[in-house]
């Protein structure tokens, strides 16, 4: 039972893990930031979703953008103490002092069809069936409804999506026929959450516009 | 406190700027930011935020916990001398399900003490994981409704930093600003009801945080003069109430019955539409407000959605 869903919008990021002080986006979305637009709009724990393919619908094409941000997190200790204290007095963060400037690869005008299925774990009931979910996801993602609001990557770039209806053609690609076949190099799967938070790694080949990927727990997908 | 949000918003803001410079891009010089490839002119998310809780912290009781001034160390060392008796145990705070709740207990505490917390979330883990906050209300990047021309002004001063400058300059020296001589720039909001309301998930904002959103969002220009900016004033904002929290209609769909017409004697053209194009050749450019109009399609609005105009 696979459902397919058309996700685009004006910008994305998604970082490469080896260059995040100053963020460059991979060339497409990964599978790890595919399964977050979709928990976005339905997950429980009884279900954990699996993207099975990506399609690239448009040109690859980046921008750099360059930002104030923060360059530190808030302190828990600081937070505990104040607590003890019963007063906020002195938690803030300024933001002056903590300047960092930082520049954004990202990528531009990006739509994506996203192919994935779900199964159950181990924390599913009685109730939790897989026809439920699969409606539920369904009618969710038909009327736009959703969680919290989807992203490319990053909060502040939104994604729109639309569900592709079961036997409905998928919506035009806009790729070059020179540019539909792409050897993306090792890219970021998704992130083990059982074994310590570690990143897990696929070869992701693009073939006529469409990335296949490798299931997360196959031999192809290296940490 | 009022109870926390459980309809899902999208909105949308038109802001305008005149002779200023809205957002200065970094890596060009403090320009006002641009899209190179469309000429539409840009202002960041995090901008918008930070007017955002600059009008808050000074419009009302709430504390901001991303704030300007003051000085943190003063504050650490007090946190260090509540702090340290406990902690000989760095690592003890990573994995123990006690502890868990006890992060939880602090990510609440931090949500109900700070305005800007319960809204943007903030990302709070030094070693421990406290976890992050997502916040329900989400901004992306404002983007002007025409390509927008920076000019870059020279300006002088009647007197010199150094006694160097002095002498080799005769005591005036010279200095840029940068401005857009007109912009009027819209901006996509979201706000996710669940983030709000949800039993664990939830950061408890509430329906007079909300109100509170709004109200910064129309007047957050008029507490952020400077020299800099020029005037800058909020124009509109649509705000599209969903009777649900998951939401009753594609955010899309409720983006596009807002659209922006540009007004030259009487006529007025959708912005991006074939006439517009064709006719707009001998206008002059648009230096005012007045020049656009915003119309919102009212016309067959899916069940359960309420359009309110500010």
């Amino acid at each position: 039972m696979t459902i397919r869903l058309h996700v685009w919008g004006e910008r994305a990021c998604f970082t490469r893990p080896e260059m995040k002080s100053e963020r460059v986006s991979y060339d497409v979305m990964t599978p790890s930031a595919a399964r977050g637009i979709l928990e976005a709009i339905h997950w429980k724990p009884a279900i954990r979703w699996h993207v099975d393919r990506i399609h690239v619908l448009k040109p690859v094409r980046f921008q750099s953008i360059r930002r104030n941000e923060v360059g530190a997190k808030a302190s828990a200790a600081n937070a505990r103490s104040a607590m003890a204290r019963g007063t906020t007095e002195g938690l803030g963060l300024v933001v002056d002092e903590n300047r960092q400037q930082r520049a954004s690869l990202v990528l531009i005008d990006v739509a994506y069809v996203v192919e994935a299925h779900f199964t159950m774990t181990d924390r599913a009931g009685p109730e939790d069936g897989a026809a439920k979910h699969i409606s539920m996801f369904n009618r969710r993602a038909a009327q736009g409804q959703c969680f919290h609001r989807p992203c490319l990557g990053v909060r502040e770039f939104a994604a729109e999506f639309a569900l592709v209806p079961e036997g409905a053609p998928l919506p035009p690609s806009e790729l070059p026929d020179d540019k539909r076949d792409a050897d993306f190099g090792w890219m970021l799967h998704d992130i083990d959450f059982a074994h310590g938070n570690e990143a897990r790694f696929f070869r992701a080949q693009m073939r006529n516009g469409v990335i296949d990927v490798p299931p997360f727990a196959s031999e192809q997908v290296v940490g | 406190m009022s109870t926390p949000v459980t309809n899902r918003h999208e909105f949308v803001l038109y802001f305008d700027v005149t002779n200023g410079n809205p957002n200065g891009d970094p890596d060009a010089g403090n320009m006002p930011r641009l899209d190179p490839e469309t000429n539409l002119g840009l202002v960041t998310d995090v901008a918008l935020k930070r007017k955002v809780r600059n009008y808050v912290s000074i419009a009302s009781d709430n504390r901001i916990y991303m704030s300007e001034g003051s000085t943190l160390n003063l504050l650490h060392k007090e946190a260090w001398t509540a702090v340290m008796p406990p902690v000989a145990k760095a690592d003890d705070y990573k994995k123990l399900p006690k502890e868990e709740a006890k992060a939880r207990e602090l990510t609440a505490w931090m949500c109900s003490n700070f305005w800007d917390v319960r809204t943007f979330g903030a990302v709070m883990s030094t070693g421990v994981n406290a976890g992050q906050v997502r916040g329900p209300v989400q901004f992306s990047f404002a983007k002007s409704v025409e390509p927008i021309l920076p000019l870059e002004i020279s300006i002088t001063r009647m007197a010199a930093t150094t006694e160097k400058d002095a002498e080799e300059k005769g005591g005036r020296t010279m200095g840029r600003k940068h401005i857009v001589p007109y912009g009027l720039y819209r901006v996509h909001g979201y706000v996710s009801a669940p983030l709000a309301s949800h039993p664990v998930k939830g950061t408890g904002f509430s329906e007079d945080d909300l109100e509170l959103l709004w109200q910064a969002l129309g007047s957050m220009f008029d507490h952020d003069r400077s020299a800099a900016r020029g005037e800058m004033a909020s124009r509109k904002l649509i705000v599209f109430r969903h009777q649900s929290a998951l939401g009753n209609a594609q955010a899309q769909s409720l983006f596009e019955r807002v659209r922006t017409l540009r007004a030259y004697q009487g006529v007025a053209y959708e912005i991006g539409s074939e006439p517009y194009y064709a006719s707009t050749d001998n206008w002059p450019p648009a230096r005012l407000w007045e020049d656009y109009r915003v119309s919102v399609d009212r016309d067959n609005l899916p069940p359960g959605i309420e359009i309110i105009e500010r």
